[in-house]
C-alpha cells in the first residue's frame, strides 16, 4: 500500500504517494529528478548519498522515503538555489581543486555544511572527523579538508556584512 | 540493490506498536534508526513482511537526567544526541565516547543506542560502557513492562533476552556513586568509522586507595560482550597499584574467547585485551579520584 507523504526539498513543498520500500535516495533521484545526490555503496559507508533531513546529515540510501513525512530535506541542489551564484562551500571546492571525478562531491558538501553549521571554526582534525562518513577515491582528501577550511573562513568573514544589511 | 517489498506502519503510541508487532508475528520487524535493519534487508538477510517504524511514537526519543537517580535514554534517541548531551558528557563520559566514536556522522545522526543493543553484535560499541556502569534496559510487551540488567541481556550474536512481541523502550544508567569512574577504549583497523576489533570498558569505585568494586567489560572478543568476572573479583578490596591492574589485565585476557576474522586475528585480539584493559583501568581510576 502506498503512503501519502508531505515534505519539502530545498524549500519546495511536495505531496505524493510512495511505496514503503522505496528509499529517500530513490525518491530524490527517480521521482524528483534531483540527481545531484548520488548512490554509492547502499550500506551507509561511502557518504555519496548524504542529504540533510531537518538540519542533520543522513544517508539517503538508508532512509525510507515514508519516514520523511513532515520533514524538510536539503540536497546539493539547495546549496545554490539560483543556479548562478554558488554557495561558499562550493566556491571553495572549486578554488582548492577539491573536485576530481565529482561523485563524492555532493555528499562531501552536505557534510561540510552540517559541520560548519555546528562548528563555524573547525580545526583540521574536526574537519577530518566531520568527513568520516564520506569516501573520496580521487583527491586523497587534503584538498577537500583545505576547501572546508577556506569555506569556513569565507562564511565567517561574510557574516558581519549580513548583519549590517 | 533495492529493498524487498514490505508493508510499513508508523504507530503513534507504544500500545499500537505492540499490537502491530504481536499481530504480525514473525513477519514483523521493528525499525528505529534503520542503519542495521535496512542494510540486512538490502542484502537479503532479513525479509520482514511488516516493518514497524518507532520514530513516530511520542516520548520515546527523550534523554532525561535526574541528579542522584540516573540517566534514561529513550529507544529512538539518536547516537549523536546521546554523544553531545551535556549531562552525558559530564556524568557518563565513557558512554559519550563510545557513542561518539562509533561509525560515522551520518550513521550517528540516524542510529540509536537501543538499536545497537538489540542488534546484539559481539562488537556492539555501546554495550561495554553501559554494562560497566550497571545499565538496565526497559522492555515493554502487551502484558506490561520489565527491566533486564544489560549484563543478562545478550545471549549470542544477534540474540537477546527479549522475546517476540517485546519492544525496548529505554535504557537506564544509574547515577555514578562518589569516587567511581568509567572509561572506554577501543582499537580498529581505521580510527573510528570501522567496527571495533576489540573494545574494553572499565568501571571502578574507590575508597581511598582501595578498589572497593570494579567491572571490566570486553567487546568483540566473545560471542557477546562479556564481563571479565575473574579480573573484577581479583581487584575487589585490594589496594590500587600498577601490579594490581597489570594482573587484572592478564586475567581479563584469559577470560576472553576471541576468534580470528576479517578485522583481527584471535592472537592480536588477546594482546589488545591486555593493553586496553590496562588503559581502561588507568582512565577509570583517574576519573574516580576526581569524582
Amino acid at each position: 500500500m502506498k503512503h501519502h507523504i508531505n515534505f519539502t526539498v530545498n524549500g519546495d513543498d511536495y505531496s505524493l504517494a510512495v511505496d514503503p520500500w522505496r528509499t529517500l535516495n530513490e525518491l530524490l533521484r527517480e521521482d524528483l529528478n534531483l540527481t545531484g545526490t548520488k548512490l554509492g555503496c547502499g550500506t551507509g559507508d561511502c557518504g555519496a548519498c548524504t542529504v540533510m533531513v531537518d538540519g542533520r546529515t543522513v544517508s539517503s540510501c538508508l532512509t525510507l522515503a515514508v519516514s520523511i513525512n513532515g520533514k524538510s530535506v536539503t540536497t546539493v541542489e539547495g546549496l545554490a538555489p539560483s543556479g548562478e551564484e554558488l554557495h561558499p562551500i562550493q566556491e571553495a571546492f572549486i578554488k582548492t581543486g577539491a573536485i576530481q571525478c565529482g561523485f563524492c562531491t555532493a555528499g562531501m558538501e552536505l557534510s561540510a555544511l552540517h559541520l560548519l553549521n555546528n562548528n563555524p571554526e573547525p580545526t583540521e582534525k574536526e574537519i577530518r572527523s566531520g568527513l568520516s562518513g564520506n569516501l573520496c577515491r580521487c583527491t586523497g582528501y587534503n584538498q577537500i579538508v583545505e576547501a572546508i577550511s577556506v569555506a569556513a573562513e569565507q562564511i565567517r568573514d561574510s557574516e558581519p556584512e549580513k548583519e549590517e544589511r | 540493490m533495492r529493498l524487498p517489498k514490505f508493508e510499513y506502519f508508523e504507530p503513534k503510541t507504544l500500545e499500537a506498536a505492540l499490537n502491530l508487532l504481536t499481530q504480525n508475528g514473525n513477519n514483523a520487524h521493528l525499525l528505529a534508526g534503520g542503519t542495521d535493519v535496512l542494510v540486512k534487508m538490502r542484502n537479503g538477510r532479513l525479509k520482514p513482511k511488516a516493518v514497524i517504524g518507532l520514530q513516530g511514537i511520542e516520548n520515546l526519543n527523550g534523554i532525561h537526567f535526574d541528579s542522584g537517580k540516573g540517566l534514561t535514554i529513550g529507544a529512538t534517541a539518536k547516537l549523536a544526541e546521546v554523544a553531545s548531551h551535556p549531562d552525558v558528557l559530564k556524568h557518563y563520559p565513557a558512554l559519550a565516547q563510545a557513542a561518539q566514536v562509533m561509525a560515522n556522522v551520518q550513521v550517528r545522526n540516524m542510529g540509536t543506542i537501543a538499536g545497537n543493543l538489540c542488534n546484539a553484535a559481539p562488537s556492539a560499541e555501546n554495550a561495554p560502557p553501559l554494562m560497566a556502569m550497571g545499565a538496565e534496559v526497559a522492555v515493554a510487551n502487551l502484558q506490561g513492562d520489565r527491566r533486564i540488567a544489560l549484563d543478562q541481556f545478550f545471549r549470542g550474536p544477534g540474540l537477546t533476552a527479549m522475546e517476540h512481541g517485546e519492544i525496548m523502550t529505554s535504557i537506564f544508567v544509574p547515577f555514578p556513586v562518589p569516587k567511581s569512574g568509567a572509561s572506554y577504549k577501543r582499537v580498529s583497523a581505521r580510527c573510528g568509522v570501522d567496527i571495533a576489533a576489540v573494545c574494553v570498558s572499565a568501571w571502578v569505585a574507590l575508597d581511598g586507595e582501595v578498589c572497593k568494586d570494579s567491572k571490566i567489560v570486553l567487546g568483540a572478543v566473545a560471542p557477546t560482550p562479556i564481563r571479565a568476572v575473574g579480573a573484577e573479583s581479583f581487584m575487589r578490596e585490594q589496594t590500587w597499584t600498577q601490579e594490581l591492574i597489570e594482573t587484572a589485565a592478564a586475567l581479563a585476557v584469559q577470560e576472553s574467547k576471541p576468534i580470528s576474522d576479517v578485522r583481527a586475528s584471535a592472537d592480536y585480539r588477546k594482546k589488545m585485551v591486555a593493553v586496553l584493559t590496562l588503559r581502561a583501568l588507568e582512565q577509570a581510576y583517574e576519573r574516580a579520584i576526581k569524582n
